[in-house]
């Protein structure tokens, strides 16, 4: 397969992947806004804005936070440098760099789904709708993920997608844990709270594991139980040790069709193995945040070697 | 003016009124069953059907419209097997006379040496190639896709418009516009028996392959040179790359390595055998041709002409689809096969001739007039449908540079209905047959690709200029 090739269907699933995070974590703000008063609602919002990393590009842009201003800038404002249109748009263009190279199933489901949603992107999105636009991007990841699975050869093209997928996801949820806990939490006087039981509610929502966590912990918020969830339990897909654990699936796949290791393999073992013989105990021994700036520092040299050893550019 | 033409399927009579042409019998049996409700239905769905595939194409200069859909229309266009078969060995013909005319003319220019051909037709032409003089390409082929333009103007009168043997483009909707019939009208096929179309990327991979280069495998490798993602065509690249299930490059994952045109893979850098481009000359090779392009591979023309690989179309066919060199085709014809042509041309009057300008200058209201270099509809006068002001402004350009016009008489094109929300209105049409040329033989796929001015009375049926496209059916017999 061309480097160029396995660069366009990595990313296609990168920013598929990107996307509906974006989608989940504007989900769990708006079901937060939706439980509070205007002062608390407007903190929520800025929380959000924070957590998607987009505070200085939103305050160029707006003086205050309200609810339709801050999902209409993370999903299809020109003043947001990459809007979750734009990650749309950047996975289809991506899709039809690769076009050769993937199942047409997959590429029409992506193509109809880029449809809608641009069409329901041109105009403003109203409370009325948020549901709607949201739910049309989450539909667009499963249904382009459901082709991946039912129709793609299990060959290198595979390989390329999920680990797109995954290095994104664990991205993803590194960074919504890391700044829920540090940027949102400033004084540990509110473990405990009900405000903090709120806010890890939130967390777990902004990665769909609401559900996941109470059957499991039988509706105790805790927040070293959900951390210990959200990073260690490889049963959740979006947890960081089930992340890493289809990472090493796929890469080692990649490596065995190329008959060689690279040095992404190398970078992944190590932190693999970090993962796998790391405690809740040792983590916050050494600090969340840390180990999360640690985990997300290694995931980006993954991803550098990963584009390295395949060639995605000259 | 279309009340004249010869329509395709009720012949000279009134639309309706008379007798429908035997050709499209059957097909006419099948739609006199169905509800107009359901054929409205199928159009739209037709529609949508090319949008969730990802049929467009890009309109170069057009912001909001990225991507457009070319309007396909649900009654197909429909050839005998007899009228086929006539057909086919014309388009054979003029196939091998092109071929010949290529190597001739980079070659010993027998041609020229007769006297049948001015040399200034070539040596001031730009697609003219110094490179490629005394170079035989792999298996003796320069045209290894054509593209033949037919228009018919009665029951048996089909002529060429034009020759397209440099990078024809369109066959991604030959095949497409088969798909979506058989998918909308499926019944339809059981009634009529139609010659498929469907194993046209098979035959490409399989002629291409068959002109590989001396260097090459027994298995060549075979990939799709593309301009890129936003090139009008990219579609319709990936289309036929995913199809014959060759690689699809830009010119940024070539390199020239050790005599060899290779791309970059996963693994690194493998060879090439054979480079279907859908480029122009100017962009292949930075070093030869355009020193600007980014598009380019450098060196490919040294790897080429050392037999690394084969480039098709070969470079400097350019030479040979010329609207100049076009008046001269019958010509052409006879002196490469010995044979009449069995396909006319349309009669063109030569602007760089002084007889023939004072006669298109003294009639110009009733000619359609063409740049010699020009496609894609563009640049060109058609006299009757211009205004006085169009028709004045057009002179003077001619007057200016007499030497870059070609003119033709305005042909009452024959016309197919098309259907519309009233029901069927006829619309003039064309008709590209393609042609694969390689050492095995030429390979015509039976039908092409039909054309159709969506507008009424309208003579343009280039998709730039919004025509349409119809599904092509050859009868079996």
């Amino acid at each position: 397969m061309l480097g160029r090739t396995a660069h366009g269907i990595h990313w296609m699933f990168r920013y598929l992947e990107r996307a509906e995070n974006t989608v989940r974590l504007l989900d769990a703000g708006f079901h937060m806004a939706l439980t509070r008063d205007l002062v608390t609602s407007e903190e929520e919002w800025r929380s959000v804005i924070q957590t998607a990393g987009l505070k200085k590009d939103y305050e160029k842009a707006h003086a205050s936070y309200s609810g339709v201003q801050v999902w209409n800038f993370i999903l299809r404002d020109k003043a947001n440098p990459l809007s979750v249109m734009d990650m749309i748009d950047n996975c289809r263009t991506n899709a039809r760099l690769a076009r050769n190279a993937i199942s047409e199933e997959l590429w029409e489901g992506l193509n109809v789904a880029w449809m809608e949603i641009k069409e329901m992107f041109s105009k403003p999105i109203t409370q009325r709708n948020l549901g709607e636009a949201l739910s049309l991007v989450r539909n667009a990841g499963t249904l382009v993920q459901g082709s991946l699975e039912g129709t793609m050869l299990r060959d290198e093209g595979y390989a390329f997608a999920r680990s797109g997928t995954f290095i994104e996801r664990a991205d993803n949820t590194a960074r919504i844990l890391d700044i829920k806990y540090y940027l949102l939490l400033p004084s540990l006087a509110h473990v405990g709270s009900s405000l903090d039981t709120g806010q890890w509610d939130t967390v777990l929502r902004s990665v769909s594991g609401d559900r996941a966590y109470r059957s499991l912990h039988a509706a105790r918020i805790d927040s070293r139980g959900i951390m210990e969830f959200l990073i260690l339990d490889d049963r959740f897909p979006r947890s960081l040790a089930f992340c890493y654990s289809e990472l090493r699936d796929n890469l080692a796949e990649l490596a065995r069709l190329h008959g060689a290791e690279g040095e992404c393999n190398a970078l992944m073992r190590e932190t693999d193995q970090n993962l796998s013989e790391t405690s809740i105990e040792d983590i916050l021994d050494i600090g969340l945040h840390h180990f999360l700036l640690g985990f997300i520092a290694q995931n980006r040299a993954i991803a550098g070697a990963f584009a390295n050893d395949y060639r995605f550019v000259s | 003016m279309t009340g004249r033409n010869f329509d395709e399927m009720y012949g000279r009579a009134e639309p309706g009124k008379g007798e429908v042409r035997s050709a499209y019998g059957g097909y006419c049996d099948w739609l006199n069953e169905q509800e107009p409700e359901y054929l409205r239905r199928k159009q739209r769905d037709a529609d949508s059907e090319f949008r969730r595939t990802g049929i467009t194409f890009n309109v170069y200069g057009e912001d909001d419209a990225e991507e457009r859909l070319i309007p396909f229309d649900t009654v197909p266009r429909i050839i005998t097997a007899n009228e086929w078969r006539k057909l086919s060995k014309g388009i054979e013909q003029r196939v091998r006379a092109l071929n010949a005319f290529m190597h001739d003319l980079y070659h010993r220019q027998e041609i020229i040496r007769s006297g049948r051909l001015p040399q200034r037709l070539f040596r001031d032409n730009v697609a003219w190639l110094p490179h490629m003089v005394g170079f035989t390409p792999p298996g003796g082929v320069y045209t290894h896709i054509v593209g033949i333009d037919l228009v018919r103007t009665g029951p048996d009168e089909f002529m060429v418009l034009e020759d397209n043997a440099r990078t024809p483009s369109g066959v991604s909707y030959m095949l497409e516009n088969r798909e979506t019939m058989m998918a909308m009208f499926p019944d339809l096929f059981t009634q009529v028996q139609v010659r498929p179309v469907a194993n046209y990327p098979r035959r490409l991979a399989k002629s291409l392959a068959a002109c590989a280069p001396p260097a090459a495998s027994d298995k060549p490798v075979v990939a799709v040179l593309t301009p890129g993602i936003y090139n009008s065509a990219y579609f319709e690249h990936a289309f036929l790359a995913d199809q014959m299930g060759a690689e699809l490059v830009e010119g940024s994952d070539l390199r020239v390595i050790d005599g060899r045109v290779a791309m970059r893979t996963t693994r690194g850098y493998e060879p090439i055998d054979v480079i279907y481009r859908r480029v122009d000359d100017d962009y292949l090779d930075p070093l030869t041709f355009n020193p600007k392009s980014i598009l380019g591979i450098p060196g490919i023309m040294d790897v080429y002409r050392a037999g690394g690989v084969t480039i098709a179309n070969a470079p400097g066919t350019g030479i040979s689809d010329d609207k100049a060199i076009y008046s001269f085709m019958p010509e052409i014809v006879e002196f490469y096969t010995g044979e009449k042509p069995l396909l006319p041309n349309v009669e063109t009057w030569r602007c760089a001739e002084a007889e023939s300008l004072k006669y298109v200058l003294d009639n110009l209201a009733e000619l359609v007039v063409k740049e010699v270099h020009g496609s894609g509809g563009y640049g060109m006068l058609i006299g009757p449908t211009s205004s006085k002001k169009e028709i004045s402004d057009f002179r003077r350009k001619l007057e200016a540079h007499p030497e870059n016009y070609i003119a033709q008489p305005t042909l009452s094109l024959s016309t197919v209905p098309i259907f519309q929300k009233s029901g069927l209105a006829p619309r003039h049409v064309d008709l590209r047959p393609y042609v694969l040329v390689s050492p095995d033989g030429i390979d015509i796929t039976p039908g092409g690709l039909t054309r159709v001015a969506m507008k009424k009375n309208s003579l343009v049926v280039n998709s730039s200029q919004g025509g349409g496209t119809k599904d092509t059916w050859v009868l079996d017999d």
